[in-house]
């Protein structure tokens, strides 16, 4: 670290690289901001990182990396295989299938009238399982990052409320104008 | 400059020869510029340079798509929001409207899409295998799919051309509903009801030449009262003749003319508004999607992905998955009213 | 400064020579066109948002000389309907919503994560062709009969005037999925590209601030571009959806459009914060009080912006229990925004100040902005409101949130970040007066609007009552006085870009990863990653100034 001290004081003298200005200090109680080259080893053991650039990333792919079929080893199981869960074959023509007898039965559910708001109830609730099973199984969250769901489930958040307020708002208000409609009709 | 990245699929650009080592060439070389001294770079060619794993690539590129469709998902949302105010103030006009609409080609629609969904999930795992061929054929399966929903969808538009079923201003329905057989098959007897107060209104339009003083005089809004000429001939209506007509709307204060016998929902060209719109956008999300599996196709063709670089893939694998999930809502929304 | 650590890097051949940085890298159009450098894309946002301010800001002065006195003055009705439109439409969606993100967040961002590039360097540059895609389709509008509607697009006058009010909106509905693109953008940079022992609660508050607004933006934008879509398929189809005549609801339009517009206010000011969240410890030389408060506060004000656009329809024929609940939930943001406020001004208490321009505005700010947000407290209660919505109170009120809150702050990190950026520094002299002659300007012209308003002078009216013309033209002063010190400003940073003194790194004497780099950066930022080991706002003491380059150092450890 002591190479660095006599260019403290001239850092615009020695701009081989982008050159900055506070080089490390050596005691750990105080702000540390390197230059922006590599740290020392010494001084990513001080700040105990390891040689993986980004701390919260998965530190498994290197054996992956090289652009090449990989298919020596089984993947109808479905484990985790480089960079994500791969869907086993299987899985996804069952996930079809539940679509299919779904979709099949909210045709078929129409023959039976529960009223108008049971129908719509009942066809948004198939809908919604038949969403779901998009969601968790084509759409990979049963498997992906925790934050992506949520990131879904917050769109979802926001559509019911600009839905929910929106209508019952105008709900407020459609008694108010059947009333004059129908004093409008009166009169004719 | 060939930058290879996998960003959302908005904008991701084909990945072309790897950027060549020890020049000084713009936003690729730089301290990485050097593939010797960076063995993670020059093992992935489709690695762009500001990331320094394909994991990080890969999941930037995952966050930057579900972003992408949070914000497609409130995009829809204002129109099922149109939807929802308008079928809570108007349920009318919608049990009105359903009757026009083919349910078997909306499900015929909805089976293809599901279909293609399950091809789109199937690449996205031929492309982490680097299964080149199989790949290939999903994708293509894939936009097969997608043609033959948009070939579903333009028979189901010339159809409602064919019927004057326009959006707004153009809306001139050429067929009564009661002339339907979707109609007809459920509600019979209203069917038969509804013609015989159309008779009846049609000779009250062209008067026997008797009595013209009777010409301008329109039928009471009430359903059931006749004129005194007529009362022998048509009966009060039983329940089930007349709850159907109510509930479309054709008689009663919500119909177009309550002064006619029959007539329709005052705002029976919302709906189709909302329908050409929503169907309407959806489709273009379809076609754009289209354009960009034939892209991925192009990609998959120069054998781009394997286990290191299958982004593209998934991410419009999960842009189709929502054209699926959207069009899962519009089905019942639209085509299952009852 | 290399360690023997950093042979591999030392090893690069530098072709370019030791002054190479992202403005000199390379040159020609064609490289700026294409370019891939967020700092360059920033850049060419801040030219084209400042371009985009003048042209909103003649609007505004035509706007003001009309009401020089009542009844016709320089234009006629129809005319001053256009010019207020052209002003509102123009400096929302072209100005202030990409202003501070786009403009300053697209080159600092990444410096402030010690990263390369953002997360998506070509959807970056899409943001911006995007930008110019909107902008020349509002400039179409505004070449042929140009929209009149107001920058809020009602229903259903947007749906049957004559005006040009298609490529107004559709420039609006390009310019939304711009602001979505840099929105995204941004979160995954923040999400994916800090550098390693950075976490959530070592992030500098701009970053904060930029990713509340990029929430908003990716959450809200969507809305309006559909809203926008169906007045303009409405207008040309007579779908139904608004316009009473064929069926449709108007208030529904207005419960669409302000569900984007309300969060948009926030996409406008939560930047504005968190640049004043830099600024202030900077030039009070001492550490932020209560990062964490302002840092959750911004996440706070972007979740209660989504729940509360229902105040703008209070008199709309809303029902009175969705004005209720609008209210409440109104009053409940004045919380963090004040949390905000008392923490600034508690990070002067005990500082050592510097008065240079960019602290002069963000003291400006501070003071502004309050008159401005307590103003909307006024506002959100319905029964007051009845009596000053439409008129000039609530111009007063967002004028002074949106140009004393975001123009404030956007400019006072203009003058922050100029020499970061450009690698020169400005004449402190007339940035200081160009801040002044702003801040008195400001209030020239905005408040006695307030008095206006609450006197009962209606908005977008070109005629008013002859009691009104002293204070109107009061105002109309002042909007010349701001006027000049826009233009005071412009020269001297234009002046500066051209012979301003070379700028060190660290002229400021801050402590964020931007300041290590070289003013102006090199075009790959750093080689690697910085470690974070402490908070953003810790190592003032650690700076010393150094009087030959004119910018601070490390002290030396004895």
């Amino acid at each position: 670290m002591s190479d660095d001290k006599p260019e403290a004081d001239k850092p615009e003298a020695t701009e081989t690289e982008a050159a900055s200005t506070p080089p490390p200090s050596t005691e750990a109680d105080h702000t540390v901001r390197t230059t922006e080259t590599v740290a020392t080893p010494e001084e990513r053991s001080k700040l105990q990182l390891s040689d993986e650039p980004k701390p919260d990333e998965p530190k498994k792919n290197n054996s992956h990396d090289k652009h090449a079929p990989a298919a020596a080893h089984d993947h109808g199981d479905g484990h985790d295989h480089g960079l994500a869960h791969t869907m086993p074959i299987a899985l996804l023509f069952g996930v079809l299938g539940a679509l299919l007898a779904l979709t099949v039965a909210t045709v078929a559910v129409t023959a039976i009238d529960l009223g108008a708001q049971g129908n719509l109830i009942v066809a948004m609730v198939i809908a919604t399982v038949k969403a779901l099973l998009v969601c968790t199984f084509f759409m990979h969250l049963l498997w992906d990052k925790k934050f992506n769901l949520v990131l879904f489930l917050t769109s979802v958040l926001f559509l019911i409320l600009f839905l929910g307020m929106t209508t019952a708002d105008r709900a407020e208000n459609q008694q108010a104008i059947d009333q004059y409609r129908a004093l409008q009709l009166g009169v004719k | 400059m060939a930058e290879p990245s996998t960003e959302t699929r908005g904008s991701a650009k084909p990945a072309s020869a790897p950027p060549p080592p020890h020049t000084d060439h713009g936003h690729d070389d730089h301290g990485h510029g050097h593939e010797a001294h960076d063995p993670i770079h020059a093992a992935n060619p489709h690695l762009a340079h500001h990331f320094d794993t394909p994991q990080q690539q890969f999941d930037a590129g995952k966050l930057g798509i579900w972003l992408f469709l949070l914000t497609e998902v409130l995009f829809f949302s204002g129109l099922f929001c149109a939807y929802t105010v308008y079928r809570a103030m108007h349920p009318e006009v919608f049990v009105y409207a359903h009757y026009f609409l083919d349910t078997k080609l909306g499900a015929v629609n909805t089976c293809v899409l599901l279909i293609s969904s399950l091809t789109a999930a199937w690449a996205v795992r031929n492309a982490q295998l680097a299964e080149k061929k199989a790949l290939m054929l999903n994708i293509v399966i894939t936009i097969a799919c997608a043609f033959t929903f948009m070939s579903v969808k333009y028979v189901e538009y010339a159809h409602k051309y064919h019927d004057g079923l326009l959006p707004g201003k153009a809306f001139q329905p050429k067929e009564q509903i009661w002339e339907l057989k979707s109609f007809r098959d459920k509600h019979p007897e209203a069917a038969e009801y509804a013609e015989k107060l159309a008779k009846l209104d049609e000779k009250k339009a062209t008067p026997p030449a008797a009595a013209p003083a009777e010409a301008g005089k329109t039928a009471p809004a009430e359903a059931g009262k006749a004129e005194p000429a007529e009362a022998e001939r048509i009966e009060r209506p039983t329940e089930e003749e007349l709850e159907p007509l109510l509930a479309a709307g054709l008689v009663g204060p919500r119909s177009l003319d309550p002064s006619a016998h029959i007539s329709r929902p005052r705002m029976a060209h919302v709906f189709f508004g909302i329908y050409f719109f929503m169907t309407g956008l959806h489709g273009f999300h379809v076609l754009i999607g289209i354009g960009i599996w034939v892209w991925m196709l192009v990609k998959a063709s120069k054998g781009h992905f394997g286990p290191a670089y299958f982004g593209p893939v998934d991410f419009t694998a999960l842009y189709w998955h929502l054209v699926d999930l959207i069009w899962i809502y519009l089905f019942p929304l639209l085509y299952l009213i009852h | 400064m290399a360690s023997p650590s950093t042979t591999a890097d030392a090893a690069i051949p530098q072709t370019k020579g030791a002054d190479d940085n992202y403005l000199t890298h390379d040159k020609g159009f064609a490289s700026w066109a294409f370019t891939l450098d967020h700092k360059r894309i920033g850049v060419m946002y801040l030219a084209s948002i400042l371009t985009a301010f003048a042209l909103g800001g003649f609007f505004a002065l035509a706007v003001r000389t009309e009401l020089w006195t009542p009844g016709e003055t320089i234009m006629k009705h129809d005319t001053y309907n256009q010019m207020f439109t052209l002003h509102g439409a123009i400096m929302v969606f072209l100005v202030i919503i990409p202003g501070i993100p786009a403009g300053l967040g697209n080159i600092i961002l990444p410096l402030h994560l010690g990263a390369k590039d953002v997360a998506f360097p070509k959807l970056n540059l899409a943001s911006y062709y995007l930008w110019i895609i909107g902008c020349v389709c509002m400039l179409t509008s505004l070449a042929t009969n140009a929209v009149d509607t107001g920058w809020t697009f009602y229903a259903p006058y947007s749906t049957t005037t004559q005006t040009n009010v298609l490529p107004a909106a559709f420039g609006a509905f390009i310019l939304g999925f711009s602001s979505i693109f840099t929105g995204l953008n941004f979160i995954v940079t923040i999400h994916k590209l800090r550098p390693p022992g950075m976490t959530f609660f070592r992030m500098p508050l701009f970053v904060w601030a930029l990713y509340s607004t990029a929430l908003i933006q990716v959450l809200a934008t969507p809305v309006i571009g559909i809203t926008l879509l169906m007045m303009m398929v409405e207008r040309v189809f007579g779908l139904g959806i608004f316009d009473p005549a064929l069926g449709g609801d108007p208030v529904l339009f207005q419960h669409f459009f302000w569900f984007y517009s309300h969060p948009a206010v926030y996409i406008m000011i939560v930047p504005a914060f968190g640049v004043i969240s830099e600024i202030i410890p900077t030039f009070s030389r001492k550490r932020l009080f209560g990062y964490q408060f302002i840092a959750i506060s911004s996440l706070a004000i972007a979740f209660l912006g989504f729940l509360v656009w229902g105040h703008h329809m209070f008199t709309s024929g809303q029902s009175v229990l969705a004005g209720t609940i609008f209210s409440a939930i109104t009053f409940l943001i004045a919380i963090p925004t004040a949390i905000k406020i008392f923490n600034w001004v508690t990070t002067m208490y005990k500082g050592r100040i510097h008065l240079d321009t960019p602290m002069l505005y963000a003291l400006a700010f501070l003071w502004v902005f309050t008159i401005g947000g307590l103003t909307g407290v006024f506002l959100a209660v319905m029964g007051v409101d009845v009596h000053l919505h439409d008129t000039y109170f609530v111009v007063a009120h967002f004028h002074y949130v949106m140009m004393g809150g975001a123009i404030t702050a956007f400019l006072g990190g203009l003058h922050y970040w100029f020499p970061k950026a450009f690698g020169k520094m400005y004449n402190e002299r007339t940035g200081r007066i160009g801040a002044i002659i702003v801040f008195v300007g400001l209030n020239l012209t905005f408040f006695p609007q307030f008095i206006l308003g609450s006197r009962g002078m209606p908005r977008r009216y070109y005629n008013y009552l002859p009691e009104f013309q002293g204070l109107h033209q009061l105002s109309t002063i002042g909007a010349f006085t701001l006027g000049i010190g826009f233009l005071l400003t412009a020269v001297s940073l234009g002046r500066a870009m051209k012979n301003g003194k070379k700028a060190p790194n660290n002229p400021w004497g801050a402590v964020t990863l931007e300041w290590l780099t070289t003013s102006p950066p090199p075009y790959y930022n750093f080689h690697t990653p910085p470690p974070v080991t402490a908070g953003p706002y810790d190592g003032y003491e650690d700076l010393v100034y150094d009087e030959k380059i004119g910018g601070y150092v490390a002290k030396k450890k004895a």
